[in-house]
């Protein structure tokens, strides 16, 4: 019987390691009663790009935020990289977080720093020399086009930029997994595009990408998984897919 | 915390002082107007006490003896007063040093006199530490075999006694409420300042940043400020009391019993008090308000 646990928890344990994302009857209800989340299942393998779409109030941010462990669920299994955020400490949680990439609709760039130190902030977090911060910083602003302009503060940038700082940001200590909430949701064409290829281009080297949008040509040009929300709950995952706005 | 960390801690605290200017002017201002007001009173405080202390030291008993007293008994009358814990000092005025004071008064008039009028004045000046205990000595010494006659101003004790006790009071009201008041002000500005700055540290926390990553920076940032803002009042007040001091002795001559605490006897204690109180609330504020936005 014990042995049969034993396998049992083993095998689980090699499945979860299968997945960036691992959720399993996730919930999650607000403090005012109002449900969020019901029943969520959701696996993103590693390697995978997957969309996550839905009208707004579907409860999108709410899944971005749980992931980041942001929010703790009211019930169910949450593995991200390996790390079961239903039981992890407060003190591991910015061990999780460096494993992780996010970028945000708004940017969220230090204000106050420049490019440079904004990219090396993330390097600085995670105890990186300064060594290698001036030999990662300077090559991943040349990858999302920025190199010369690493001296320049968030307000002297177009949208465009902005995001693609972030997302050197969020790329720089080479996540397992990059989590991209409405990235393109500020930005003209030309620069969706251009933010759509790079995370092609960072999914195309390993890392786990999931965005969440309700941009359906954006959806729809890509051609990839989507996993549609609505009303908290999960209601279609296809390979492939297409999305529709209903907004 | 790794030497790489505590000099990002250093530089960043630094720099954030200069880089949120209004912050740290505001915050600086408001320690330094509390301090200052809060080591005026201080200041003052301590030199009524001290005035009040030497007005004290100056009252004294004067303790006369039965005639025919023989030396030998004196004697014993001073051991007897020097072992008495309210004593401060005493001194013993013999009969020829009280005729020798007074005919220097008397002037030509003294050389009338064939024998020493005081022959019988011959007397112990008692000094107290505490004028409180005036009464306490008086009754030992109406005890003692020996004393004649004792003199002792009741009123100049009383008076003296009732405005230190009151002195006590009010001064410990008024610093107690100062205090409070600056810490209150000091605290809601280093608040304010910190939270303004709540999505930097929720970007921070985003990225993977630990608490105290987070945390020391700003901690280190109010602490400079709070070190700051202690500082200058405390430069000012020194330089001040010694104008203040020196214009009262100069100028205002009919002030001349009012005896000042050197500069440094008050300075020597409200700087690093002063300096403790900045550093300390720049730590505590800083500390607990970042903590609130830290749960993310």
């Amino acid at each position: 019987m014990a042995e049969t646990k034993r396998k049992r928890r083993e095998t689980e344990a090699n499945n979860i390691s299968d997945y960036a994302i691992y959720l399993e009857n996730v919930c999650k209800t607000f403090s005012d009663g109002v449900p969020a989340l019901s029943d969520i299942n959701l696996k993103v393998k590693h390697g995978e790009f997957v969309f996550i779409v839905g009208v707004s109030g579907a409860g999108k941010s709410t899944l971005i935020k749980l992931l980041l462990r942001e929010l703790k669920a009211d019930s169910g299994t949450i593995y991200v990289n390996g790390f079961n955020l239903m039981n992890i400490k407060h003190g591991r949680i910015p061990k999780f977080r460096r494993t992780l990439g996010v970028v945000f609709q708004d940017f969220r760039l230090l204000k106050d720093r420049n490019v440079y130190e904004n990219v090396a902030f993330a390097q600085r977090v995670a105890q990186k020399s300064e060594r290698e911060i001036r030999r990662n910083v300077p090559g991943i602003l040349s990858l999302v086009g920025l190199a010369g302009k690493y001296k320049a503060k968030p307000k002297q940038l177009a949208g465009g930029e902005q995001q693609r700082v972030a997302l050197a940001r969020a790329l720089v200590n080479q996540p397992k997994l990059l989590l991209a909430d409405e990235p393109t949701g500020n930005l003209d064409l030309f620069n969706t595009a251009e933010i759509m290829r790079l995370l092609e281009t960072v999914n195309e080297n390993g890392t786990t990408v999931v965005v969440v949008t309700h941009n359906d040509k954006l959806v729809n040009d890509m051609k990839k998984r989507v996993v549609t929300i609505k009303q908290g709950m999960i209601v279609s995952d296809d390979e492939n897919g297409g999305y529709f706005d209903e907004d | 915390m790794k030497i790489r960390t505590f000099f990002y801690t250093i530089e960043q605290g630094v720099i954030g002082v200069l880089r949120n200017k209004w912050f740290t002017v505001a915050t600086v201002a408001t320690i330094s107007a509390c301090l200052f007001v809060f080591g005026i009173f201080s200041t003052i405080a301590v030199n009524v006490a001290y005035i009040v202390k030497n007005a004290e030291q100056n009252v004294s008993v004067t303790v006369f003896f039965d005639e025919g007293i023989s030396d030998e008994r004196i004697e014993e009358i001073g051991e007897l007063i020097g072992r008495r814990s309210e004593v401060g000092r005493y001194e013993l005025i013999t009969a020829e040093e009280a005729w020798e004071d007074f005919s220097e008064v008397l002037g030509e008039y003294a050389d009338s006199f064939t024998e020493n009028p005081l022959e019988n004045c011959a007397n112990y000046q008692i000094y107290l530490n505490d004028v409180t205990k005036q009464s306490q000595l008086v009754s030992y010494l109406d005890g003692v075999e020996g004393i004649r006659k004792i003199n002792k101003s009741d009123f100049t004790a009383d008076t003296l006694t009732g405005i230190n006790m009151v002195l006590v009071y009010v001064f410990i009201g008024i610093i107690l409420i100062l205090f409070a008041v600056s810490i209150f002000l000091i605290n809601n500005t280093v608040t304010m300042g910190i939270s303004v700055r709540k999505e930097e540290i929720t970007i921070m926390k985003y990225v993977g940043a630990t608490d105290f990553f987070v945390r020391a920076p700003f901690v280190f940032e109010a602490m400079i400020i709070g070190l700051i803002g202690a500082a200058i009042p405390m430069w000012l007040l020194y330089y001040l009391y010694g104008i203040a001091t020196n214009l009262i002795n100069e100028k205002f001559a009919f002030l001349s019993f009012l005896t000042f605490l050197p500069a440094w006897d008050i300075f020597v204690y409200l700087i690093p008090f002063s300096l403790c109180i900045g550093v300390g609330i720049g730590f505590v504020g800083s500390f607990f308000t970042v903590h609130k936005h830290l749960r993310v």
